[in-house]
């Protein structure tokens, strides 16, 4: 550690000891800190003289930087440093998997919100003043706007290189097949937001070494040092980054925000600068889910069995890389859904255009797959006068049946017990809709629209398939320090992972785990920070599974050196000790042998030593996808999930009221059942907003709602109440059997949703989100 | 300008407001008192929620000016010595809880309405949330909540 002190609030460990082991309810070890307002979030802290930060962004999606004059900013009382491009000491250019983004502008500006020069001053509102302070001469440019035009070839050059930041083609099975049915169809998804409550948040420290201390909002700790390190031309070593309590992620902080700028603030002012984004300034400061337009082609026999799937996807990327190559990767993998078929030709291209940048959120490009093809599914249905969950069942994958990267499904697979046990939950009863209904049950709630005539009931169902973990070869690790003492004569054990809680659980989970393996009761989580190796990133539901397994790791070593040095005190007492130690168990703070004979209390054993262990933990490898067939092993596991949704739409208004979400999901293994509900209700909601709520506008690349005003997350009031099954099929080749539970539910709520609105209404309604004029225009 | 108020009880001056400060700003960044949070500082999601002079209002939205000799209370005040408030613990025990952000606003806005309406039914509760946004939970564990409250508080005879 640097000789940095602490910022006021931040805290260095959860200090509340778990109780309770894997498989139980356990409560949050955070939760008592975060009910009494007490929990440090990375917009709570504070330090001694410290500065607040403050951006100036482009007005303009693009535009040419004729020159940028800072004198004025400069002028104003309690300002301290206004930096520029040219202030940056180290890479002007960042990324997380092609570096294509200035830290702050240079020459060019590519989209509506760019980060051009960042302030430090006395109190935010002058560090505000100050960025609007600054005169910046552009000359302004047409924004390329549409994905299709974008990687037609005519249009302009967004980055060298072409416009198509990837293209991935799977070619898989016999190609050209004819079939009885063919059913076309084209599908298009607004750029939604994550929108997670703590805005974009930080305090950054200079320290005495001429490195800096970062206390901060993110996903992936390691991976923001790293990218840290090259813009400030520091080793990383000298680059410490603490996390501080995050307010929800979603995708949203898998990019650096604003880390660089308080970095390079703090070190040129050589004082702490914090910054907090307003809810606005959030809006431009991340990446967003990538728009999409889905144009798909199923050949299908007579009684509803797929023949060949085609689909040509084009995400809109934005201005910057971000995670667009995985994205696309994803969009194409997933892109027939949890169906078995003979022939797939896919082609997924993820464009460079003047739009804001896309990347991380919630279900990664399997999102807008799952809308297209169950939208595809539905419309075979209809097309064949089939039901729609038979023809679902009639295709449904099964363990050991291909992806089309001709990956094996080797876990359990169960999509048709998802859709059965979906048809079987009961139904809601109908909204009464004569006397005695009461208003804000029906279909736009208090503003007392309808009386309930033009209401009608829609059921629909949907299925879908993601990917845990980081695909393609990537070296997908976690790592973990585990540490047993006994402390006031009771063994307690530490554990500290790099891994970023933010708001899933997974510190819980880890004092699960070591209380389970380790057989004690009490258990400090130790804050994530840099101090220990990189534990990947909080993302693609892995954490669970890759920290989750570093952790049980590091307690198996530990428990392994304590039965080692037991082996050594007390081998002669206990001979079997030496040939049988995997017998011997750790519980209650003792450790008792195959018989449950006591052999000695870790306090008695243990006395003043310090077992500790230091761990990595991998899941099974992947492979890369053929560039040209896409035919590959890039996953490392799959998890399946359904829902039934049930509204009411009044076709005369267009609104729609979502009166039940049901749920089925694979877990695994549920190691808190209470968490993984929350997860399967949470990923429900963001679904459901995608159906019928969320959309960032962007009209001629310009952002047209950033505010919680016009950007519509759903509310208690739009928000149903959820049912959900949890299945548990373990799987074999992850800690404990689990299966990553975040993003699955997020695939099939949109889906779901808007085929109960098309059953309602018949329309076809090609589009998310569904908003009220595609209901009352067509009607 | 100095601005003097009582907070959970406390009287708290603070000097060098600028006029245009919310009290939202005053409360997290000079008394120390980061409870209420600031999702959006537009008045739209509730998480800076708060009472003045007894009424539920965003923190946010109140300008510092407006708080001088009022009474104010925020999430930090609502627990005792010992025990958390019933309000509190219920949001721990039905897992209402993920990141937490939402939490202070949802349980400042829980009191009010448990306050007023002691058995509320749960378009009541929906009714009475809805100014609060949850990212994280899609809400059934903040309903589950606010009804374990409800019965909590109704047996242990707190109305
Ligand atoms: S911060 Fe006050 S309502 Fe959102
Ligand atoms: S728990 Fe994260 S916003 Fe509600």
């Amino acid at each position: 550690m640097s000789n940095s002190t602490l910022p006021t609030k931040q805290r260095d460990h959860v200090e509340a000891p778990v109780l309770g082991g894997l498989g139980e309810s356990v409560a949050r070890p955070d939760g008592t800190l975060k009910v009494t307002g007490d929990f440090a979030y990375s917009s709570d802290l504070w330090a001694d003289g410290m500065l607040w930060a403050s951006t100036l962004r482009s007005p303009h999606p693009h535009a040419r930087i004729k020159s940028i004059n800072i004198a004025p900013a400069l002028k104003i009382n309690g300002v301290s440093a206004v930096l520029t491009h040219d202030d940056v000491p180290g890479s002007k250019l960042y990324g997380l998997e092609i570096v294509d983004q200035p830290v702050l502008a240079f020459d060019t500006i590519r989209f509506h919100g760019e980060a051009i020069a960042i302030v430090a001053a006395d109190h935010p509102e002058t560090a505000k003043r100050a960025a609007q302070a600054i005169v910046v001469e552009y000359e302004i440019l047409e924004p390329v706007v549409d994905a299709d035009y974008a990687i037609s070839g005519n249009a302009p050059v967004i980055h060298d290189g072409g416009n198509i930041t990837r293209h991935v083609p799977i070619i898989f099975g016999p190609q050209n097949l004819k079939a009885d049915v063919v059913v076309k169809g084209e599908y298009e998804v607004g750029m939604q937001d994550q929108a997670p409550l703590g805005p974009e948040s930080g305090l950054a420290i200079p320290a005495d070494d001429g490195g800096i201390d970062l206390y901060l909002s993110t996903q992936w700790l390691h991976v923001d040092r790293g990218q840290l390190a090259t813009v400030l031309g520091l080793p990383p070593e000298k680059v410490r980054l603490t996390l501080a309590g995050v307010g929800g992620a979603f995708g949203a902080r898998e990019d650096m925000s604003m880390q660089a700028h308080i970095a390079l603030l703090a070190m040129r002012t050589g004082k702490p600068v914090k910054i907090v984004y307003s809810r606005e300034e959030s809006f431009f400061g991340h990446v967003h889910r990538h728009p999409a337009k889905l144009r798909y082609e199923h050949g299908v026999t007579k009684e509803g069995k797929l023949v060949y799937v085609k689909a040509n996807i084009v995400l809109d990327g934005g201005a910057y890389a971000s995670s667009s190559p995985a994205v696309c990767a994803n969009a194409a993998c997933f892109a027939v859904g949890p169906y078995e078929v003979e022939s797939a030709t896919i082609d997924a291209y993820v464009a460079y255009t003047n739009n804001p940048p896309c990347g991380a959120m919630r279900g990664f490009g399997a999102v807008q797959t799952g809308f297209a093809y169950e939208s595809q599914m539905d419309k075979i249905a209809e097309t064949l006068g089939m039901d729609p969950i038979e023809l679902r069942l009639k295709n449904a994958m099964v363990r050991d049946s291909l992806m089309p990267t001709g990956q094996p499904v080797d876990s359990a697979a169960p999509v048709a017990e998802i859709l059965e046990k979906l048809r079987a939950m009961p139904l809601p009863p109908l909204t009464a809709t004569t006397d005695g209904f009461d208003v804000i049950e029906l279909p736009g709630g208090a503003s007392n629209v309808t009386h309930g005539e033009g209401v009608r009931r829609g059921i629909g169902y949907a299925v879908g398939i993601k990917n845990i973990g980081f695909s393609e070869g990537f070296d997908d690790y976690s790592t973990a320090k585990v540490r047993l003492q006994i402390i006031n004569g009771e063994p307690v054990v530490e554990v500290h992972t790099a891994a970023a809680e933010v708001g899933q659980g997974l510190v819980t989970l880890k004092g699960q785990i070591a209380r389970t393996e380790l057989g004690v009761q009490r258990v400090v989580v130790h804050v994530s920070d840099t101090q220990v190796g990189s534990a990947g990133s909080t993302s693609a539901s892995r954490q669970s599974y890759v920290t989750g397994g570093a952790v049980m790791t590091a307690c198996k070593a530990v428990r392994d050196e304590v039965l080692l040095y037991a082996m050594e005190k007390l081998g002669h007492l206990h001979p079997h000790l030496l040939h049988f130690r995997a017998n011997y168990k750790m519980v209650n703070g003792e450790i008792r042998d195959g018989e449950g004979q006591l052999v000695s209390s870790l306090a008695d054993l243990v006395k003043d030593r310090v077992f500790e262990c230091t761990r990595e933990y991998r899941h099974r490898p992947t492979t890369p996808i053929d560039p040209i067939t896409g035919q590959g092993l890039p996953h490392a596991q799959f998890a399946f999930a359904g829902h039934r949704a049930v509204v009411d739409v009044d076709i005369e208004t267009g609104m729609v009221k979502v009166i039940e979400m049901a749920s089925v999901q694979d877990v695994g293994k549920a190691l808190n059942p209470q968490a993984v509900e929350g997860q399967i209700e949470g990923g429900t909601a963001q679904g459901l907003g995608l159906a019928i709520l969320e959309e960032i506008q962007v009209v001629n690349g310009k952002v047209k709602n950033p505010s919680f005003t016009d950007y519509l997350i759903p509310t208690v009031l739009d928000m149903p109440p959820v049912r959900s099954i949890i299945l548990e099929y373990a799987d074999e080749h992850a800690p404990y059997g689990l299966r990553g539970v975040g993003e699955a539910p997020t695939i099939s709520s949109t889906p779901a949703v808007v085929s109960a609105i098309r059953q309602a209404t018949g329309l076809a309604l090609t589009r998310v989100p569904v908003r009220p004029e595609h209901i009352t225009s067509t009607l | 300008m100095r601005l003097t108020c009582t907070v959970n009880g406390k009287v708290e001056t603070v000097d060098d407001v600028w006029p245009g400060e919310s009290l939202l700003y005053v409360l997290r960044e000079r008394m120390g008192l980061p409870g209420a949070k600031n999702a959006c500082e537009q008045g739209e999601c509730g998480s800076c929620s708060v009472h003045l002079d007894g009424i539920l209002v965003c923190a946010c939205l109140v300008a510092a000016g407006q708080v001088e000799g009022a009474e104010i209370k925020t999430v930090e005040g609502l627990a005792g010595a010992k025990d958390l408030h019933p309000v509190q613990q219920a949001y721990l025990d039905a897992g209402a809880v993920q990141c937490g952000f939402c939490t202070p606003g949802l349980i400042v806005a829980t009191v009010d309405l448990l306050e007023k309406n002691a058995d509320p039914s749960d378009s009541e509760i929906r009714e009475a949330l809805a100014g609060n946004l949850c990212r994280c939970t899609g809400y059934s564990k903040i309903l589950d909540a606010v009804r374990l409250a409800a019965v909590r508080l109704e047996g242990a005879g707190v109305e």
